[in-house]
């Protein structure tokens, strides 16, 4: 049989490696020799598995990927621009549309920034309620990925449904509290903009002692099952160079073994306070991903178990602190937390007036999806599309 | 054929003889040339309601309770219970605007679906419904059923190749692999049946089933060692036949759209879904038949209900089946489901011939000898199966983990 005529396949644009002087990036694989044509085609940005729009256009010699170029940007809405020309504050309600599933986090790490930035102390109740709604984010957002993952790997739906009704609990705790079931809008700076009852507390502790039984249940359904082992094991390793040296964090980096959580690291808020451990995988494939995860869902439910337990008194927000026309010095800072998809981080340059010069968000999805054609070359279609489920990408993020 | 028994048997119960007598009674004053021409008539016409009545409550089976599964109600607004739900979504496939890409083959693309469900359904007329109840009765049925089963991996090939979509090409290639190497362990575990029975007619099948051991053992192959590992065999080769969760990678909606589908719409679309329908009912009813007795009652004591009454209960537990691992299992890799099929269920349909054989030969062991019997039999099916089990899940397994020092 003849080579197929490159420049007729897309063989001529199998990848070219630029910058890998570590000699860390997959290599470019090799199509099986007279196998006969290519086929490009183009996943997304309308393919039930991109979890958003999302295009990955991939080279396939048979089923195997021998090229995959991602194409995002079809949710760009000049975030960071737009952040330039608002005041502080009026920022806040456009972070919770980065991660649409994790406002918490992401208004944390913003509020992070500003206070940094303008020196403004945080009361001790609304440091432990960051913690609480953080945590109850990386549950929900941990809890989602499992079930979309698993909607990947071709299970009928029911993980997902299970993931979606325990999703459901913790939105509606979000909604009780702030209003809005995913657009919360809470942290303001130097505190949160509500106060938790006695009764939302309550329902809280109730939500965290159930969980466990969830996970149990779950795992028992998936975390042992041969076809889920069979397909996720040993599919989309990252090695832990190639995730240090490419940026990656959160559950990503850990599942290859780095044990690098800025809860530890950092020490950010009130976590130096509480007692919980950072599972690690191995071998950085698609399942030490998955059960990385589980495990971190493990340890939320201890550090909100002590969180709950721990609540102090006192007020939630300085009401001398000020929000509105909130003009920081000349200067810059960069605020950083440990969110569930990763480092999710926000920097500010201020020059004196009421908007920051510069803006800019360090997106742990965006990040983390860099290395997708690494972990895809020479693995099939169905592998391409669970490998994209484990990063965990979120396309209000990436596109921004 | 088999009219001629005792006056007390089962077989001249009212109930039992209704389909017969239904039959009769409007052929009778028919002329004897006609009246063979209009009774197939009649059983065409039977099957293809029952069949059609059946494909359209096992959509709405399978919603309700996968939606039970998943922790959701189900359809549940058209009619009582969404009853009406399969005749709602008939009449949308029908109105449906049905669009064939410019760059498709017409022809092709247009007889895709057709062939696909006349191909489906010829494998029913072979099956015994109950005693008396087969509507063209072939000595060598057995082999015309797989035959025309065989047959259907074309349709599905034509429909991906004459659509020109990039996925249904990725599909159509993903069904022949898959169709192709689940055709040999499908046909392999009917062979020790056809061996034991000695016959490769199905109501021979159904009848070398019949009658009890001990009064309380019934004598269905799947109720021996042999009988049970083709038995398994036989449904997961199904599973992957009809195209069903785990082995549905034809039209795995997460990677391919919806596969050799996805360029389909309105009729077409809901051919192809009666298709599989039918495909799966007419393969459980192959299994009925084959291992789990036809439609011979369970326990002498519950002959009085009648056999066809049977054979739907059978057929219907098998569909749930179907549907319950559907709501539990992820999907299988390409390369992981025509290893299984080469690498595991052919080497064990294999061994079971050979099992199948000395069931065969030892017939007449009786007394310790049958427990013997029954010893090397089980040990022919277990020993293979553990030693095939190990060398296929080599390289994956439960971990455990460590945490970060802090």
């Amino acid at each position: 049989m003849m080579l197929p005529d490159p420049a007729a396949t897309g063989l001529a644009r199998v990848r070219k490696i630029e910058g890998d002087a570590l000699g860390l990036r997959t290599p470019a694989f090799a199509p099986t020799e007279g196998a006969g044509d290519l086929l490009e085609v183009s996943l997304g940005p309308h393919h039930p598995s991109t979890h958003g729009v999302f295009r990955m256009d991939v080279v396939l010699d048979g089923e195997r990927i021998v090229r995959l170029k991602p194409v995002f940007g079809y949710l760009h809405r000049n975030h960071e621009k737009l952040g330039e020309a608002t005041s502080y504050l009026g920022s806040m309600p456009y972070t919770d549309r980065l991660d649409y599933l994790n406002s918490m986090t992401n208004n944390w790490a913003y509020a992070l920034a500003v206070e940094k930035l303008a020196g403004i102390p945080v009361t001790e109740r609304a440091e432990y309620v960051r913690v609480v709604l953080a945590e109850l984010s990386r549950l929900l957002n941990h809890t989602c990925l499992a079930g979309f993952l698993m909607q990947d790997c071709g299970c009928s739906g029911t993980p997902l449904m299970y993931a979606f009704r325990e999703r459901e609990k913790i939105l509606d705790l979000f909604e009780s509290l702030s209003g809005s079931r995913m657009m919360c809008n809470v942290q303001r700076f130097g505190g949160c903009r509500v106060d938790p009852s006695a009764e939302w507390l309550a329902a809280t502790r109730r939500l965290v002692d159930g969980y466990g039984a969830f996970l149990d249940e779950f795992e028992a359904l998936l975390s042992g099952n041969e076809i889920v082992m069979a397909r996720t094991q040993g599919v989309g390793r990252l090695p832990a160079a190639l995730a240090v040296n490419a940026g990656i964090t959160g559950p990503m980096l850990r599942a290859s073994g780095v044990g690098h959580d800025l809860r530890k690291v950092d020490g950010y808020g009130v976590y130096p306070r509480f007692n919980f451990r950072v599972p690690i995988g191995r071998d950085g494939d698609v399942y030490d991903r998955y059960m990385v995860r589980m495990l971190e869902m493990r340890e939320s439910i201890a550090i909100l178990d002590q969180a709950l337990r721990d609540l102090p008194g006192g007020p939630i927000l300085d009401p001398k602190a000020k929000q509105r026309g909130l003009r920081p010095k000349a200067g810059e800072a960069y605020g950083r937390i440990e969110g569930p998809k990763g480092e999710i981080g926000f920097f500010l340059v201020s020059d004196g007036t009421g908007n920051p010069t510069r803006y800019r968000v360090r997106a742990p999805s965006f990040v983390n999806l860099t290395v997708l054609e690494d972990l895809c070359l020479g693995h099939t279609v169905a592998d391409a599309v669970i490998i994209l489920g484990s990063i965990d990408i979120v396309l209000g993020e990436v596109d921004r | 054929m088999i009219l001629a028994v005792a006056p007390a048997s089962p077989a001249d119960a009212w109930l039992e003889r209704a389909p017969l007598l239904l039959r009769d009674a409007l052929t009778g004053w028919l002329p004897d040339a006609l009246r063979p021409w209009v009774s197939a008539l009649l059983s065409i016409a039977v099957i293809l309601g029952v069949f059609g009545l059946l494909f359209a409550y096992m959509t709405l089976a399978e919603r309700k309770l996968l939606g039970r599964m998943q922790n959701r109600p189900g359809p549940n607004r058209t009619g009582p219970f969404g009853l009406l739900q399969p005749f709602a979504d008939a009449i949308k496939a029908l109105t449906k605007e049905d669009i064939v890409p410019r760059a498709a083959d017409r022809v092709l693309h247009f007889l895709a679906p057709v062939v696909l469900v006349a191909l489906s359904l010829l494998g029913l007329a072979v099956i015994p419904f109950g005693r008396n109840l087969v509507a063209v009765e072939l000595e060598a049925a057995v082999l015309y059923f797989f035959a025309a089963g065989a047959a259907t991996e074309l349709s599905i090939f034509m429909a991906g190749w004459a659509s020109r979509n990039k996925y249904s090409l990725l599909a159509a290639m993903r069904a022949l692999a898959q169709l192709i190497s689940y055709e040999v362990p499908l046909l392999l575990s009917v062979v020790p049946v056809v061996v034991v029975a000695g016959s490769l007619s199905t109501t021979g099948i159904v009848a070398a089933q019949g009658g009890w051991a001990a009064g309380i053992w019934p004598h269905w192959h799947a109720l021996t060692p042999w009988g049970f590992s083709a038995f398994a065999v036989f449904m997961i080769a199904a599973l992957a036949e009809s195209n069903r969760s785990p082995f549905d990678l034809p039209e795995a909606e997460s990677e391919l759209i919806a596969g050799h589908l996805t360029e389909y719409s309105g009729f077409k679309y809901a051919l192809f879904f009666m298709a599989e329908y039918l495909g799966m009912a007419a393969l459980s009813a192959m299994a009925v038949t084959l291992f789990l007795g036809g439609w011979q009652a369970p326990l002498g004591l519950l002959e009085f209900v009648p056999s066809y009454a049977w054979f739907g209960v059978k057929l219907l537990l098998l569909l749930l089946g179907f549907i319950w691992i559907r709501a539990t299992f992820p999907r299988l890799r390409i390369d992981q489901l025509t290893r299984l099929s080469w690498k595991f269920l052919v080497p064990l349909a294999l061994v079971n011939l050979l099992n199948g054989g000395f069931w065969a030969a030892t017939a007449d062991w009786s007394g310790p000898a049958a427990a013997v019997r029954w010893l090397v039999s089980a040990l022919l099916v277990v020993v293979p199966f553990v030693a095939l089990a190990r060398s296929l899940a080599a390289g994956y397994g439960p971990r455990t983990y460590r945490y970060a020092p802090s």
